[in-house]
């Protein structure tokens, strides 16, 4: 097995290889557009890595909290803002940054009441139970979204400047890439700072561990899960926000899709593991760009999603504990 | 049903003031008397309850009242048991008679008019479905969020073996209805159902043999990343290296319709071709019947055979089971098989009843669906699986938009109710998982699992100067 894996993997090496020669600036274009979209799904990613951690539970309505922030953020933007196309810079962050903590703290608070409401009644039942009322709640969220915002796309105006940051003999970088990151970056070093500095981040860890031991040293184990659902959930908020803006457009079943392909890279991380999330979700971030970009022999965007689930299929087929690993996906 | 009825007229007696030991001291002829007078008012809540004083009206209480309230499972001919069979057994027969006496039905409360046959044969391929997926699901316990895949393969078995995607072949092996120049491979219907549920088996076993082996929500998970490759394969497979698989998004139409060929028609009164019956529906109705009675069989004589308590053993606790020496991987292989088999036969021939097979009918919804329909029917048990089918595939067909239109009538707005179709799945799902998770009729196994729970009561949870928790419930 592992001749076959090296294989595989000097083949996807010949085939980056190739096609940097064919265009190296084009190539690097679409390695920036792989890391933005890699910043993305790293902030849904950790959501769920964060809540398995904790739970053992995969929260298959994180993907549509997300999508709800996306939606919280365009209603910020269009109805509270009033945001047109290429507004003042002063505007510009004021609003942004109001629409970030808005969008996650709404994002965190509906994260939470849905552990609350559907999760934490379920904590004894068998493994089954919590994951099928997952389900059931992204399907509501999905409703609440077209009860909303109705079943079509909802269009966000482009207001982050698509200018160039650089532009090196053909190789551009866009500020729109650029702040996507920024923003992704603080949010990232916050949320490690919380759970290796702080002392609620200390009780996060130890819930992980062993719940009962937990309880048993003083730690209110309810509300450690509640607060990481919490901080999930603004997770997922700070993504919908960047997805609104860098792609302009939500639709309710945004976040399904997205969910998915965030829960791959926390997988391909191996789940659990904070900075696994988001390796994996850089990895395919890349994967996703380079697909759907690159023209040498390369499948297209048709089979982008069959790719990153044949991708998360071979993960926990040959290698469940994921690139970085933690815990055993076995459940064990 | 019968002793949940005998639970609750307990409790109303009590309710009313009467103890069991009062009740019984009473003769025999007041208890019958007060007990049918029960009956005859419920009898007659019921007609209320549908709103008109019709015939058909008094027949449906009457036929409920008479399949419910005496003790059929006491009823022996010559010292055997056959009063077991007379519920399921009427039942059946009032199934197969629904096309005659449709037309003389009443209106329903909020729900409107009783569906339609065709509705009634989306219903029957759905419950098919439905028991396939509870095998895997209610049976062994894996959760398998891709079970659209088998429904998509079965439905491609038949659109390739029974239409002219193939152009160059020209097989034709009792296939019914062809048109002059036609091309393609076209086996008969009769040949394709188990065709297509082989290979359905097949593909089932060759996912789960490398997957099985992951437990619980992995394996979720793994069956719904193959549930959401198979209808992206579906839908680009126009173009598989030049070779034209699947037709792309247009999907393969028409397929064959089914019938059994001129000569069983003289001779042995079947139906040549069942596209040209003046009563379409009602004839596939009666087929998708017969196929679902075979499912219902295999799954029940399955579940009480030695792979079927292999199943539960291995759901109740897969360490113990293999402890006791039951083979983990073939086990769980067999219930991925033998449910992908029933999916498979759905699909095809829900594929001839369509005439059609479009890749957009195998998103990930559909797996939802199904699995809601077992888990609201309860998980395991056949009758529920079926019940939840029937009522959900009802809703899906006419139920929901019947409903709609009445809420809209009555309170003066104007909701596209169908609209939420999925949202209204997922409130049902998520308020049976938490108020009722063995399902509207459970099999009394699951029950007490479910209720029991697999953890301990946590440390956490206790409260607050209750000292020592429970013993475990």
């Amino acid at each position: 097995m592992p001749t076959l894996a090296a294989v595989l993997l000097g083949l996807l090496l010949v085939w980056l290889v190739v096609n940097f020669v064919q265009g190296p600036a084009y190539f690097i274009t679409i390695f920036f557009i792989g890391l933005t979209l890699g910043a993305v799904y790293a902030l849904v990613a950790l959501g769920y890595t964060l809540v398995y951690g904790i739970l053992e539970l995969i929260n298959f309505a994180h993907g549509d909290v997300f999508m709800m922030g996306g939606m919280f953020s365009a209603t910020m933007i269009l109805s509270v803002f009033h945001l047109g196309a290429h507004p003042s810079t002063v505007s510009l962050v004021l609003a942004v940054i109001v629409s970030l903590l808005v969008a996650m703290l709404a994002c965190g608070v509906l994260n939470a009441a849905i552990e609350r409401i559907a999760y934490r009644p379920l904590r004894n039942a068998p493994r089954l139970a919590p994951l099928i009322t997952a389900i059931g709640v992204s399907f509501i969220l999905q409703d609440v979204a077209i009860g909303w915002k109705g079943p079509s796309y909802t269009s966000v105006p482009q207001v982050l400047p698509r200018g160039n940051v650089f532009s090196i003999s053909g190789v551009t970088y866009t500020w729109e890439k650029l702040i996507v990151v920024l923003i992704t970056l603080p949010v990232l070093l916050a949320l490690i700072w919380l759970v290796q500095r702080t002392r609620q981040g200390k009780a996060m860890r130890a819930t992980a561990q062993d719940r009962d031991a937990a309880a048993m040293m003083g730690i209110n184990v309810n509300r450690t899960i509640s607060f990481t659902f919490l901080i999930a959930g603004a997770l997922a908020g700070a993504g919908g926000l960047l997805y609104a803006l860098y792609f302009n457009q939500v639709r309710y079943d945004t976040g399904f899709q997205l969910g998915l392909i965030a829960f791959t890279a926390a997988v391909l991380g191996g789940i659990g593991n904070l900075p696994g999330a988001v390796l994996g979700a850089l990895a395919i971030g890349f994967i996703q760009a380079f697909n759907e970009g690159l023209t040498w022999h390369t499948p297209g965007s048709d089979w982008t999603q069959s790719i990153v689930f044949s991708i998360l299929i071979l993960i926990l087929v040959f290698r469940p504990e994921g690139l970085l690993g933690e815990r055993s996906p076995e459940g064990g | 049903m019968r002793r949940r009825l005998g639970e609750s007229w307990w409790r109303a007696l009590s309710g009313a003031g009467l103890d069991q030991q009062r009740w019984r001291s009473w003769p025999a002829w007041t208890r019958r008397a007060i007990k049918a007078t029960v009956a005859l008012v419920a009898g007659l809540v019921l007609i209320a309850l549908f709103g008109v004083w019709s015939s058909s009206a008094l027949a449906i209480a009457a036929a409920v009242l008479v399949l419910v309230v005496p003790s059929w499972d006491r009823l022996r001919v010559g010292g055997r048991p056959v009063g077991k069979w007379i519920p399921g057994l009427a039942v059946l027969g009032i199934a197969v008679a629904y096309p005659y006496y449709l037309d003389s039905m009443p209106q329903m409360p909020v729900f409107g008019p009783f569906p339609a046959v065709s509705t009634m044969v989306v219903m029957a391929i759905f419950a098919m479905m439905a028991i396939g997926l509870n095998f895997v699901v209610g049976y062994a316990g894996l959760l398998d969020l891709g079970y659209v895949a088998f429904y998509a393969m079965g439905a491609y078995m038949a659109a390739w073996f029974a239409s002219d995607q193939f152009s160059n072949k020209h097989i034709n092996l009792g296939a019914v209805g062809l048109f002059p120049g036609w091309a393609g491979i076209h086996l008969t219907i009769w040949l394709v159902l188990p065709m297509a549920g082989i290979a359905t088996a097949i593909v089932g076993v060759i996912i789960g043999l490398p997957t099985l082996r992951l437990r619980g929500d992995y394996l979720a998970i793994v069956t719904l990343g193959f549930g959401e490759i198979m209808p992206q394969v579906a839908q680009n497979g126009n173009d598989l290296f030049g070779f034209n698989l699947t037709n792309g998004t247009g999907g393969i139409t028409p397929v064959d319709g089914p019938g059994f060929g001129n000569w069983a028609q003289a001779n042995l009164h079947l139906l040549a071709n069942y596209l040209n019956a003046g009563n379409f529906d009602a004839v596939f109705f009666w087929t998708a019947l017969v196929l679902v009675l075979i499912a219902v069989f295999c799954s029940s004589r399955l579940r009480d055979s030695r792979l079927g308590r292999a199943w539960v053993a291995i759901r109740e606790d897969e360490t113990a089971a293999a402890a006791m020496g039951i083979p983990l991987m073939r086990t769980k292989t067999w219930a991925y098989a033998t449910g992908a088999f029933f999916g498979g036969v759905a699909g095809a021939y829900y594929a001839s009843y369509r005439s059609g097979t479009f890749p957009d009918d195998f998103k990930f919804n559909i797996s939802v669906f199904i699995l809601c329909m077992v888990i609201l029917g309860g998980m395991g048990n056949i009758w529920g699986v079926i019940f939840g089918a029937c009522f959900l595939a009802y809703l899906n067909q006419e139920g929901l938009a019947n409903t709609g239109a009445w809420i809209n009538a009555h309170f003066h707005s104007n909701i596209q109710v169908p609209n939420y179709e999925f949202g209204i799945y997922g409130v049902i799902i998520v308020l049976v998982m938490l108020f009722r998770p063995e399902g509207l009729i459970p099999s009394s196994r699951n029950a007490a699992e479910l209720h029991e729970g697999v953890h301990d009561e946590p440390l956490y949870d206790v409260q607050q100067g209750g000292g020592l928790p429970e013993a475990a419930a």
